[in-house]
This record gives C-alpha cells, sequence and structure tokens, in this order.
C-alpha cells in the first residue's frame, strides 16, 4: 500500500512538472494524455466486457464536434461561423472562450453518454464479431454523414475557436495540457474505483460467460449499457479536449478517424494487456513513443509500419505486456502459487 | 424512367457484389475467419488490370490475368498470416486483417498513387426503351463475367477433387483431417481461391467503376453485409441480396445525394444487425 502511494505520487507530480521540464513537448504529452484515456476506455468496454469495439470513435468525435459546436454556438451563430471565415470576424473574449470550453466540455461528456444509452439496447444484443463489425460500420457511418452537415462544415472542416491572446505565448500548450492531464487523473481514478466494486466482477462475468452470468440472476444488458456509457462518457471528454488541441475538426480525418484513432485505440489496450488497470497506459505510453518515432522519421511509411505492427500484436501478442508479466511472475500479482505444482509443470513440459 | 436506370444499375452492380461476397462467404464458411481486406484485395485485382491498361493491352484481360496473380497473393497472405488466425477467436482475425487492410492500403497509395482512375475498356453504350435509359457495355460486359465466374465455381466446387476437399473441410475440419484431407493445404487454396474472386471483382471494378487505394473498405462491409442476409453456404441468396444491396445503393444515390451513399451502405449494416439481433431475441437466441 505504502509503495502504492509513492508510486502515484511519483507519476502525479511528474505529471504536473512535465509541461515545464520538457516545453517542447507540450503537445505530445497531451495527445499521450488523450490516448490513455481512450486506452483506458477501450478496456473498461473490450477488455473487461469483452465487447471488442471499433466503435467508440463515434463518441470520440461526437465530443468533439459537440465540444467546438457549444463553444461556438453559446456566443455566435455557428452556421455563420462554419460558413467559412467565421473565425477570423467573431473573435471569443478570455472568458467566453474558457467559459464555452467547459461548457461545451460537460456537453461532450454527457451527450455520447446519453447515446450510447439510447442505441445500447439494440448494439449491445450483438455478440463477438457481429458487435466488432457493427460498431465499426456506425464509426465509418458516422464520419460519412457528419461530412455532408453542413451546420458543422461539411466537407470543408470546423476551424475550433482560436485560443483568446493571453500574455504568455505558452498559456496555450499549458492549458489544453492540463486540461487532457486533470481529464486523464480523472479517469483513472474512476475507473480505479470502478474496478474495485462488484460492477467489474459483473462485467468479468460477462466476458468470461455471458449466458451462464444471465443464468445467475445478472441482467446483463443492465450492466453492459452502463459500462458502455462509462465508456462513451470518457471518449467524449478526450474527443472534447483533442478537438481544442487541434484547432481543426474534419469529419474523416481527426473525427471520426477510424484508420487510426478508431484502431490506436484497441491496439494500445492490447499492446498494454486487456483487461488490467495499467495495461492500457503503458501500451498506449509505449505506442505513443514508436507512433512519434516512426511519424517523425519514417513519413510516409507509418501505415506500413502500423500495419505490420497490428499484425504482429495480434499475432503473436495478444496477451499483452501486462499479460506477459503475469504469467511470469503471478507472485507480484496477488496469485498464490503452488511452488511444487509449477515445478511439475515446468518438467512436463 | 430514372427509377428504371437506377433498377438496371443496381442490379448490375449487384452482381459485382455478389461476386465478392461469394468469397467472402466462402472463407468464412471453410476457414472461420473474416476478412477486413476482401475489399483491398478487390482493389489489388482493379490495379492490375488498370496497369495492363496504362501499357496498351486491353483492360478486359485483367478478367484472366488478374485472378491468376491475386490467387498467390492470396496464398502467400494465407502463409504468412491467416495460417495463425484461422484456428482462433474471430476477432483476433478482424484486427489481424485489418492490420492487413492498412498495410496494403497504403502500398498501394505507394505504388499506384492516390489518384482515383479508371481502366477505359472502350465499350460503348446501348440504349434502351426509346434511348431514356443508358446502360454503359461495359457493366453488362462485367455482370455477365461475374456470372459466369460464380457459375463456374460452383461447377468445380461441387465436381472436383479439391472442391470437394473444402466443402469437407467446411463441414469438419477435424473429420476431414482423419480421413486424409491436408487442411492446411485446403485452407491456402481456400483463400486463394477468394483472392481470385476478389481479382476478378477488382478487374471488373476498374473497368466499369473507378478504383482508390482508400475505397477498399465499402466492398468489405458490403460483401459482409450479403453474407449475413443471406447466411453462409446459400448461393442464390447471395445473388438475390448482392442485386438487392445494389439496387438500394443506387436508390441512396439518387435520392439522398451521392455524399450520402457510402455511409447509407453502413447505416444500412446496422440497422440489419439490429433487426436481425431483435428477431432473434424473441426465441432468446442472438446472432452466430
Amino acid at each position: 500500500m505504502n509503495k502504492n502511494i509513492i508510486l502515484y505520487g511519483a507519476i502525479l507530480i511528474f505529471g504536473l512538472a512535465a509541461p515545464f521540464i520538457f516545453p517542447a513537448f507540450k503537445v505530445q504529452l497531451s495527445i499521450l494524455c488523450i490516448l490513455i484515456i481512450l486506452a483506458i476506455t477501450w478496456n473498461v468496454q473490450g477488455g473487461e466486457m469483452g465487447y471488442n469495439t471499433f466503435g467508440n470513435i463515434l463518441f470520440y468525435g461526437l465530443g468533439m464536434y459537440l465540444c467546438a459546436s457549444v463553444q461556438v454556438g453559446m456566443f455566435f451563430p455557428l452556421g455563420e461561423w462554419t460558413e467559412g471565415g467565421g473565425e477570423k470576424t467573431f473573435v471569443h473574449t478570455p472568458a467566453q472562450f474558457f467559459q464555452g470550453f467547459a461548457v461545451g466540455l460537460a456537453v461532450a461528456a454527457v451527450v455520447p453518454a446519453i447515446i450510447a444509452g439510447l442505441i445500447g439496447y439494440s448494439i449491445l444484443g450483438l455478440r463477438g464479431h457481429y458487435f466488432a463489425i457493427c460498431t465499426l460500420g456506425l464509426g465509418v457511418a458516422a464520419g460519412e454523414i457528419s461530412g455532408g452537415i453542413e451546420i458543422i462544415g461539411a466537407g470543408q472542416g470546423f476551424t475550433t475557436p482560436p485560443f483568446p491572446n493571453v500574455d504568455r505565448l505558452e498559456a496555450r500548450g499549458e492549458f489544453f495540457y492540463f486540461c487532457s492531464f486533470i481529464v486523464l487523473v480523472f479517469t483513472f481514478l474512476a475507473v480505479k474505483a470502478i474496478y474495485s466494486t462488484r460492477f467489474k466482477l459483473v462485467l468479468n462475468a460477462i466476458r468470461d460467460n455471458e449466458d451462464k452470468a444471465e443464468a445467475m440472476g445478472i441482467q446483463t444488458m443492465k450492466y453492459k449499457i452502463i459500462g458502455w456509457m462509462i465508456s462513451a462518457f470518457f471518449c467524449g471528454l478526450a474527443g472534447g479536449i483533442m478537438g481544442g488541441l487541434v484547432g481543426y475538426i474534419d469529419s474523416t480525418d481527426v473525427a471520426f478517424d477510424g484508420r487510426e484513432m478508431g484502431v490506436f485505440m484497441v491496439l494500445m489496450a492490447i499492446l498494454g494487456g486487456k483487461g488490467t488497470l495499467w495495461g492500457p497506459v503503458i501500451g498506449a505510453t509505449l505506442f505513443h513513443i514508436f507512433k512519434e518515432g516512426f511519424w517523425t522519421f519514417f513519413l510516409g511509411w507509418q501505415y506500413v509500419a502500423l500495419g505490420v505492427l497490428i499484425v504482429v500484436i495480434v499475432i503473436y501478442f495478444p496477451e499483452g505486456i501486462m499479460g506477459w508479466l503475469r504469467e511470469k511472475y503471478p507472485e507480484r500479482f496477488g496469485e498464490v502459487v503452488d511452488e511444487a505444482d509449477r515445478k511439475a509443470q515446468v518438467t512436463l513440459k | 424512367m430514372l427509377t428504371l436506370q437506377a433498377v438496371l444499375d443496381g442490379l448490375l452492380l449487384g452482381v459485382l457484389f455478389a461476386l465478392i461476397a461469394y468469397g467472402m462467404a466462402l472463407q468464412w464458411g471453410v476457414m472461420n475467419i473474416i476478412n477486413i481486406a476482401q475489399g483491398d484485395l478487390v482493389i489489388l485485382g482493379g490495379y492490375i488490370a488498370y496497369f495492363m491498361y496504362l501499357y496498351g493491352i486491353h483492360p478486359a484481360w485483367g478478367v484472366i490475368v488478374s485472378p491468376i496473380i491475386m490467387y498467390f497473393v492470396g496464398v502467400i497472405i494465407y502463409k504468412l498470416v491467416i495460417n495463425k488466425v484461422v484456428d482462433r477467436d474471430l476477432f483476433i482475425s478482424i484486427l489481424a486483417t485489418f492490420g492487413i487492410s492498412i498495410l496494403f492500403m497504403q502500398l498501394m497509395n505507394f505504388a499506384f498513387g492516390a489518384d482515383v482512375v479508371l481502366a477505359n475498356s472502350g465499350y460503348g453504350t446501348t440504349m434502351l426503351f426509346d434511348n431514356s435509359v443508358t446502360l454503359p457495355n461495359s457493366k453488362i460486359f462485367s455482370a455477365f463475367i461475374s456470372i459466369v465466374f460464380a457459375i463456374g465455381l460452383v461447377i468445380y466446387m461441387k465436381k472436383s477433387k479439391l472442391g470437394r476437399a473444402i466443402r469437407a473441410t467446411a463441414q469438419n475440419a477435424r473429420a476431414a483431417k482423419i480421413l486424409g484431407v491436408d487442411t492446411e493445404k485446403v485452407y491456402a487454396a481456400t483463400f486463394g481461391i477468394n483472392a481470385a474472386l476478389c481479382g476478378v471483382a477488382g478487374a471488373l471494378i476498374s473497368i466499369t467503376f473507378t478504383i482508390h487505394p482508400y475505397m477498399g473498405l465499402p466492398y468489405t462491409i458490403r460483401s459482409f453485409m450479403i453474407v449475413i442476409v443471406a447466411g453462409l453456404g446459400n448461393l442464390p441468396g447471395v445473388a438475390m441480396s448482392g442485386m438487392g444491396l445494389g439496387v438500394f445503393e443506387e436508390f441512396a444515390d439518387y435520392i439522398l445525394g451521392t455524399e450520402f451513399r457510402i455511409g447509407s451502405v453502413f447505416l444500412l449494416l446496422v440497422l440489419i444487425l439490429v433487426y436481425r439481433r431483435f428477431k432473434l431475441s424473441r426465441k432468446r437466441e442472438y446472432l452466430k
């Protein structure tokens, strides 16, 4: 327990000090926080509940559009803003910007969760690969359809409100970093709290054998919907911040980017280890380092590397880093190991 | 008359979809994998025909050349990746083939450029019903060739030794193995045949429509949709639902506008799955 406090304290202090230690990497660090949030939320859905989804990108993109739309729409007419050049005619004052952003984030978190609850009953009745393909379809459809809606910019994209002119130049990066870091801490603690309750055991029961869980008297559908809503809530938050950070929303390349973000979140969770608390965090961090290295030094080949990485991880390393560690050092994970039994197993092989 | 035009266009298009979906059903039924890279194999097949066109050979010959090349591409993919996911969870195969799909997209983007291309067959058009309906001859040609290939494959599966082995493996892989079928070879051949079918379809698509490196995923989704509507191993069903999808798409294009065409295909997939789920849940069952 003592060790844990030191660990969490060290990470927290590092997280708070990071933008001042590495001022050049503020944007990268913010993106890292977003990626970790996405990996954690995917893990609630895919790792703990066993409902592997490609569709959480739907909530991410939705959050992005909602946050930006609310931030603009609270003070200015949205249609004129996205018409083109609106961001030059209308300027947010600092107070308006921050108010709008706060309200926008709240909307970006709540509305996707409500939508997940509404469509959950229909979609979560599908299982396994049907669920995966159905959510993949949802994500792509959302991207295609939002690309045809005029008021949010259609094909030409949506410029989010520019950061107001405050005295310091670094303020923008620091603001978005601390936003994403705070949301990350909030997400992590919330998910950690959830994982220590009966709710997690129910999700695991659904993953291991849904029919049996139902026969034991668990209302599986209710828990599945709640699980998806939790996932959607944090995905929407992450999307809202990412929209402000990137500064420009495009329907298929930024918001509903199934080919990048949608795959990343699955891959990060699997790389770190599905169904563990720390797995997605480790996986996302490693993945982000790898990705930035490739995106910088092998520009153009990044998708080739990504494709190869997916195949390699999925085929050769499906249990992930935490799963591998768990197999190697089961004692550290609180599993009681019978030494004689373990030796007997080794000799049997 | 626009309605008739849309119906005829849709039917001709649907035959092509049915051909791709037949390959999907084949590998799904035999090897129990879902191949997200299906659409990218189609596009690759299309680029083979397009390249023949660039070098002055009539692209219709791509219908012969493309499947031969694609067969070997399929076998290589099988040997490298697919043979490791055959007996595992379906989600693993979805994700692994998703990786292949991303890889193919980018490699094709490098090799062929990101332009939308088409191979001009120079077949002209046919006017029907007092010139109110215009049908490009290339579409009629492609539908005809698809039907020929589909019928040929059905006969091959019924009569030949390999076809029998494939059907036996689909029924019970273990029993087939005991009775002396080399299932590993059967799997490789199945995936190769699937890729060859994609090659044919791709060559036809490069003649009739356009191809682009990133256009693969919609073809995968279409074939997946056709297979879940028709069921595995129900060939007339595959043909019917393929043509139905073609007509649906033409109408969506015509009524909603071209920018919503792909979106409506993906939404239709969601709707079909949800419909089936509610229908089955009345009997306390779910889609397996």
